[in-house]
């Protein structure tokens, strides 16, 4: 049963185009130890197709035990924050996400949770990417919650020539427009 | 009930809509289809946990990390990072950045017409602490103009970057100033339309916490959805 809250979140205002003073400190901090990693590149495109030079989108994967242990650096295994460049693109190298529990004996597909903020966004916007070589997506409960011919634009494709690097790009407005969650 | 239940979005009318014309950028950048409902799962409860290692000694002291003092009227700005039942955040990562006096970036893309300080970098960052407090020092930001419309300028503002327990309780924010003409006229602070959700982005003058002869203070406190349950006792 939901409980009363007591007080209502503070609202939220976009980053604007400056947040990069800020914020950068924990932009493409490359990973620690050696856990398997993934490469996510891609470009973040507007209603009309124009790139998005000043998005900033953060990655996060929860891990298999649960453990979001803070290292010695204070920089959390799981988590990555990555700038789009002059041209709209990005790139993001992190922990490889494996199968996460769902209810009793399932489990969803790995997949990255993704905030998208920028110039422009008065709230973030959250979406999920998934590996399109995971056999798990064609059972993972989220996307079967998204309408199938929509679905597409939260798998990210294998690139050829690279193992374990992946081609996203986000679309924030039209007919390609990325699956965003509501919040 | 299983582990699968809907993520409780937002009171409505307390935050801004994604496409609101009158923030220009806002129109070819917001979505337009529906968003979908998204079950909060495991990755949903979780989120990055930061530490200490992360923070330098200055890094919530703007105006002590270059060799002279920054030019413009020294303050506090201080408060709680609270959730929805009211209790304290504690180890809330607090990432800020702002404009000089002169209301300028030190940032490539500004190109107002108004002077870098050489001892104002403009940025800082800090975790609450075991009652959810937070603490900074700086100076009070300059008003800037901007592109949106004819004659348009930002009021005096602080960005606020915050991360709670869990990701779903992530914020970004600004800070206001108390008693600035400009805010009734700017389209992202009049983006909310709740009044009274509007007028919590305006921190107040705290005479309590002011340091005679030194500093004036400003009291913000921040409410971050959801509430502070360990982000992992829902595992089965």
């Amino acid at each position: 049963m939901a409980t009363r809250r007591k007080l209502v979140p503070s609202g939220s205002q976009t980053v604007g185009p400056y947040f990069s003073i800020g914020l950068e400190r924990l932009i493409d901090d490359a990973p620690k130890g050696t856990a398997a990693t993934v490469e996510i590149c891609g470009k973040v495109l507007d209603r009309d197709g124009a790139p998005v030079p000043d998005a900033m989108l953060e990655f996060w994967s929860t891990a298999k035990d649960g453990a979001t242990g803070a290292s010695t650096e204070g920089f959390p295994t799981g988590f990555r924050r990555s700038a789009t460049d002059a041209d709209g693109r990005f790139s993001v190298r992190i922990e490889r996400p494996s199968a996460v529990a769902f209810e009793a004996g399932t489990a969803q597909a790995p997949h990255l949770l993704v905030l998208l903020f920028a110039r422009g966004l008065l709230r973030h916007l959250i979406s999920r990417v998934y590996f399109e070589d995971e056999p798990g997506n064609a059972f993972d409960p989220v996307l079967l919650a998204v309408p199938p011919e929509r679905r597409y634009t939260l798998i990210a494709r294998q690139r050829e020539t690279q193992g374990g690097s992946y081609l996203w790009d986000v679309v924030l407005q039209g007919h390609a427009e990325t699956v965003f969650f509501a919040w | 009930m299983g582990e699968v239940y809907p993520v409780e979005t937002a009171v409505a009318d307390t935050q801004p809509a994604h496409h609101y014309p009158p923030y220009v950028s806002s129109i070819a950048r917001s979505p337009r289809m529906p968003l979908v409902l998204l079950p909060e799962t495991r990755t949903e409860r979780t989120g990055p946990v930061f530490g200490h290692g992360l923070i330098r000694e200055r890094d919530n002291d703007l105006t002590a990390q270059h060799a002279d003092d920054p030019l413009g009227e020294r303050i506090f700005v201080h408060g709680r990072v609270l959730d929805e039942d009211g209790r304290p955040v504690p180890r809330a990562l607090v990432e800020v950045w702002q404009a000089n006096a002169a209301g300028r970036y030190r940032h490539k893309v500004d190109t107002h017409d108004a002077p870098l300080d050489p001892n104002f970098t403009g940025t800082g960052r800090t975790l609450t602490d075991d009652n959810g407090y937070y603490f900074f020092k700086t100076i009070k930001p300059g008003p800037y103009p901007w592109g949106n419309h004819h004659n348009a300028w930002r009021p005096a503002h602080i960005h606020f970057s915050l991360f709670g327990a869990g990701i779903l309780s992530r914020l970004v924010t600004q800070m206001y100033f108390p008693g600035d003409p400009l805010q009734p006229l700017d389209p992202i602070f009049n983006s909310i339309p709740n009044e009274a959700a509007r007028m919590r982005l305006i921190s107040s003058l705290d005479m309590n916490r002011a340091e005679p002869n030194y500093a004036l203070a400003y009291a913000f406190d921040i409410v971050l959805r959801g509430h502070g349950d360990t982000p992992f006792e829902g595992n089965r």
